[in-house]
């Protein structure tokens, strides 16, 4: 073993602990807060092959770490977040860092202000040490269709995956799964403890499964969307992913609640400081839609769904089959509706204020279509050219209301369910553990989308809070995540229900190849991917 | 500007060219017309067919009314006229990605409030949309308005003007107002023809509008113009508008049409572009004559939009929409609906009622409306209701009045003239507000009292009103004093002046003896004009008529 791989390991260790964990660390000392930073953008350089970050805050961070460290020192630390390296996706407002949502039409724009999800961590002493790639303003489920190419998934270089692959570390590799991506490989490749994602029809849910990391999709309006860059506005929240369950639940404790810039934000219910240690699962009415049994659906993934389903069981949960009918016809409802609020949502794009313009200048008009076609990749243009002609006079009834009408529906199924008595919902997350980005690419971003957020998008349409909880690892050795759904607001209910579940189930950490293979892998993908990005 | 700044409040973003330089010189809201009634009145067309109806003018308008408010409609950028450009743009104003709208209550109120003072149904839920379009001036690229459920439906603007020989007439009307929308108002493009280039000035981005739809039951300029009089005078009472058609608070658009009486109503044109109460009439007028007479000469009035020309006084086609604009509505998925609750007792439990709006509130918080002061002014004070709308348009005049009959014994309808005459006259002469004025309600009740108190007549006391404008700093008193102008009221003194001017008349006194009693008239100027106007004309015929009889 290599002197590199032996400063990896006490690294790993410490990495890889939770928020709670490791801000025991800080106050008892073990670590400083600087020294932590100073790891975790060691580490997100060592595993820039994984494309995981489009700018590194290195600077700032250091800043931040040092003011925490004082703090720290001192026994004054604000709260359980002082000092913790978080990273944040390209698409949420960073004051003076770069914000590109991974699109020429935002690369160089320098948002004046911090979006309030931020804002509200750094006023807790996070250190924000980087913002991380997605899919072009959000749009896709593999965080293959961003500008500054796709993310690599952590778990296509652990030990397990690399010793069954026959081919080359640089052909053979997973994606992340998305829009989220960045985030998610983030938490996943111990980065960073935490990691904002969006979430609109499970951009947060959907890497964090195939990361193998917890992502928390809250209750919409919990969370302000104040300075994320909207995808679609009545759907959008802010994802909060961890590496458990806890921790995401004490971020969504600090993040959540109104916000007087965003006048969709509501009053968070209360909440206990923290979740149960102990609590009595017998209480628990789980319910199984059979609906969700999808195809397409993979024998891993199925078995781990029936194992957890008789896990709970056998705790004394009462598990049932519930239906949901109209979920069927919720993916393209979502769709109308997404293109739609896609379309008006990048009108503003023009060109004139801020970002991409276009040297084309024989007319106003000229310059406004040729910006926003240098600016927007084909899966912007296509949502917004679809989104336009489903708004258009003469089609609105037949698509927007239409899928309005039958959003309302979707949610009446599961405001049905609930009422008859069950406490959450128990599905896959995705079809399947992570796929290769070879075989990914096959179909283009709008089949992609349709096949992996079917299990994840109606809860969006319903504003539900989901969680997704790593599980287990396929025979491949790639994480296999399970959803459980809450019912409004019971954001806090649902993530206790799932720290029962998290903890039954001791998801392994995640172990990289071999590092002398890493540190070639490293530099030779890092040659091949990184000339697109900054 | 560069890609990356967010440096858009300290300059202008550039535009290099554009493409149809009258299309943007003339932008405004383009707005949906509503067309639902003929009109009640009939304009006196110029040539007519004999056996069919006479054609008539159909008039409706739209009024965009900026709201007065310290802040914008969804931000916290303050609203000010003429301030430097680009120096009132929030982050949400210029669209930064990520920005959300925030409702200000204030705007509520005012719709609410104009709502209530035109007699509308406040809709206790409404909604806000999203229209879009591409515009330099419009950073969303959609305008928030309020297009299916809008804050105010059903009203009605009662409104008068004057007719007859001496336009002395007063003839009341009303019309209906289709609903009261609250939307955001555009930036500003100045265009650099020189340069070939846009500025853009987004200070007026996102302030507050009403935009008032009224039917189209109106027939002519002159209606047309009263009914926007009236409706300013009602903003301006209520402090919802400043209503300055001139700065740009309160912007009329006309849509005009002819047609057959009992017939379809006709292919509509929008008028743009006026920028005052008479340019609205004339262009009106204008129009109305203008597709009496295509039709009149075989051609067909085409659905267009027509900009104004004040010193032509006609109306031009002002751009070819490219086909037709489908502003892709769609509901605006960032605010939620907006609510207003009947009374404070029907705010439900863990709203706090100091933070919403209520309607009862406000109703009591409406002050006295211009068609109540006027049937006050007429009821209390005997005034001709011709009188009550001179008092009630201007601004503090109707205060003036009232002070100055309170200090005055006289009856009120006396007073008017002073006011409305002469105060008025040379205010209006000079361009004066009322508040300007050199003579102060004290000092013309002073001079009043004086020639209801015989002590100087009521021709001096015109004289000494001019005197009074030139120094207001004098004393009615001393004014009087130092040109000798008060009233000679010596019995003696007036018989020796009467008997003078009799015998300096033989012949006018033969003929008034003869029984011609009308060239007594002649004998008594005679008299004043010796007097220099300083005699009562009732002493002075009784004197006469006696010396003559």
């Amino acid at each position: 073993m290599s002197a590199s791989s032996a400063a990896f390991r006490p690294v790993a260790a410490m990495l890889g602990l939770s928020i709670r964990e490791v801000s025991q660390a800080l106050r008892d000392g073990r670590v400083s807060a600087t020294e932590l930073c100073r790891k975790c953008i060691n580490q997100i350089q060592r595993t820039r092959y994984l494309n995981a970050f489009i700018t590194i805050t290195e600077e700032t961070a250091m800043e931040q770490a040092q003011r925490a460290h004082n703090r720290l020192r001192t026994g004054k630390p604000l709260g359980p977040l002082d000092g913790i390296p978080f990273s944040v996706k390209d698409n949420f407002c960073t004051e003076n860092i770069e914000t590109t949502c991974a699109s020429s039409m935002l690369k160089g724009y320098i948002p004046p202000f911090n979006a309030t999800v931020v804002q509200k961590l750094l006023d807790q002493g996070a250190v924000l040490v980087g913002k991380t790639n997605l899919d072009e303003f959000a749009m896709g489920s593999g965080s293959t269709d961003g500008v500054f190419g796709p993310v690599r998934n952590p778990w296509s270089y652990t030990t397990l995956y690399r010793e069954q692959s026959t081919e080359d570390p640089d052909s053979d590799w997973l994606i992340s799964g998305g829009s989220s991506g960045g985030s998610a490989a983030a938490v996943a490749s111990l980065s960073s403890f935490l990691a904002l994602g969006s979430d609109t029809g499970g951009s947060t849910r959907n890497p964090g499964s195939l990361c193998g990391v917890v992502a928390l999709k809250p209750t919409y309006g919990l969370l302000s969307r104040h300075g994320l860059i909207p995808l679609v506005n009545s759907m959008d929240v802010p994802g909060i992913m961890t590496r458990s369950v806890h921790d995401a639940a004490t971020v969504l404790r600090i993040m959540q609640g109104r916000d007087e810039r965003d006048s969709t934000t509501i009053q968070a219910p209360s909440t206990p400081p923290s979740l149960p240690e102990h609590f009595d699962i017998r209480d628990i009415r789980v319910g199984i839609p059979k609906e969700y049994h999808a195809l397409g659906l993979s024998q891993d993934t199925l078995d781990q769904w029936s194992r957890v389903a008789t896990m709970f069981e056998q705790a004394g949960a009462q598990v049932q089959e519930v239906s949901l009918p109209h979920t069927q016809h919720s993916i393209v409802c979502y769709h109308v509706l997404c293109c739609c609020e896609v379309a008006s949502n990048m009108a503003r794009f023009d060109g004139l204020e801020y970002g991409h313009r276009s040297t084309v200048d024989s007319s106003t008009d000229a310059m406004y279509a040729t910006t926003r076609h240098e600016g927007f990749n084909n899966v912007v243009r296509r949502r917004i050219l679809s989104g336009n002609y489903f708004l258009l006079k003469s089609n609105y009834d037949r698509y927007f209301v239409k899928a309005q009408q039958m959003r309302r529906l979707i949610t009446e199924d599961f405001t049905n369910v609930f009422r008859s008595g069950i406490d959450v919902l128990l599905t896959p997350t995705t079809l399947s553990d992570a796929v290769r980005y070879s075989d990914f690419i096959q179909e283009d971003n709008r089949t992609r989308s349709a096949q992996e957020d079917i299990f994840t998008q109606p809860v969006n349409m319903a504003g539900l809070p989901a969680v997704t909880i790593p599980t287990a690892l396929s025979c491949r050795g790639l994480p296999i995540g399970l959803q459980l759904i809450g019912q409004t607001l019971q954001d806090w209910k649902l993530l206790t229900v799932a720290h029962w579940m998290e903890q039954q189930l001791s998801f392994p950490v995640i172990h990289f190849h071999g590092d002398s293979d890493e540190r070639e892998l490293d530099r030779s993908v890092r040659e091949r991917t990184h000339t697109i990005g900054s | 500007m560069a890609a990356s700044s967010s440096g858009y409040s300290r300059m202008f973003c550039k535009l290099r060219k554009y493409v149809n330089k009258s299309q943007s010189l003339y932008h405004t809201f383009v707005i949906r017309t509503i067309w639902t009634s003929g009109s009640k009145t009939q304009l006196q067309p110029k040539a007519h067919t004999k056996s069919l109806p006479r054609m008539v003018g159909v008039v409706g308008l739209e009024i965009h009314a900026q709201i007065q408010s310290t802040s914008k409609l969804f931000s916290g950028s303050h609203v000010r006229f003429l301030a430097p450009p680009n120096s009132l743009v929030s982050h949400f104003d210029a669209s930064l990605p990520g920005t959300l709208p925030v409702l200000n209550r204030r705007c509520v109120e005012a719709a609410v409030l104009t709502g209530l003072a035109l007699s509308c149904t406040i809709n206790r839920k409404s909604l806000f949309d999203r229209k879009h379009y591409f515009y330099a001036d419009m950073p969303a690229g959609y305008q928030i308005t309020q297009q299916r459920v809008p804050i105010a439906v059903d009203g009605i603007l009662v409104y008068s003007h004057f007719e007859g020989r001496r336009r002395n007439q007063v003839i009341t009307r009303s019309v209906r107002i289709k609903q009261i929308q609250l939307e955001q108002d555009s930036g500003k493009s100045l265009h650099d023809d020189e340069r070939s280039q846009t500025l853009i000035d987004l200070n007026r981005a996102g302030v507050g509008l009403m935009e008032l739809v009224m039917e189209p039951e109106m027939c002519c300029g002159e209606e047309a113009a009263a009914a926007v009089r009236e409706l300013q005078l009602i903003l301006q009472a209520l402090g919802t508008c400043q209503a300055n058609m001139a700065e740009g608070q309160l912007r009329v658009d006309a849509n005009v049409s002819v047609h057959r009486p009992g017939e379809p109503l006709g292919v509509r044109t929008e008028v743009k572009n006026i920028n005052s109460v008479r340019h609205l009439a004339k262009a009106i007028d204008y129009e109305i004559q203008r597709q009496m007479e295509v039709l009149q000469s075989g051609g067909t009035v085409l659905n267009e939009t027509r900009a104004f020309d004040s010193k032509s006084g006609n109306t031009i086609p002002m751009r070819d929409k490219e086909g037709l604009q489908d502003y892709r509505f769609m509901p605006e998925p960032n605010l939620p609906p907006l609510f207003v609750y009947e009374s404070e007792a029907s705010v439900p439990a863990g709203v706090d009622p100091a933070q919403v709006v209520v309607i009862d509130r406000l109703s009591a918080q409406l002050p006295e409306l211009p068609s109540v002061k006027r049937t006050r002014l007429v009821e209390t004070h005997g005034i001709l209701q011709e009188h009550s709308f001179t008092l009630v348009n201007e601004d503090g005049l109707m205060d003036y009045f009232e002070s100055v009959v309170q200090m005055t014994k006289i009856e009120p309808r006396k007073v008017i003239g002073w006011v409305i005459k002469e105060l008025m006259g040379n205010l209006n002469s000079q361009s004066l507000k009322v508040s300007q004025s050199p003579i102060s309600p004290c000092a013309l009740a002073e001079l009043i009292n004086l020639v209801e108190s015989n002590h100087i007549s009521s021709s001096t006391a015109k004289q000494v009103f001019q005197e009074m404008w030139k120094a207001p700093e004098k004393k009615v008193g001393q004014i009087v004093k130092e040109q000798d102008l008060w009233m000679i009221n010596d019995k003696d003194e007036l018989q020796k002046i009467c008997q003078r001017v009799v015998d300096s008349h033989p012949e006018e006194v033969q003929i008034i003896r003869r029984g011609n009693k009308k060239v007594l008239n002649k004998l008594m100027g005679e008299v004043q004009r010796e007097t220099k106007g300083r005699t009562d004309p009732v002493q002075v015929r009784a004197i006469l008529e006696k010396m003559v009889s």
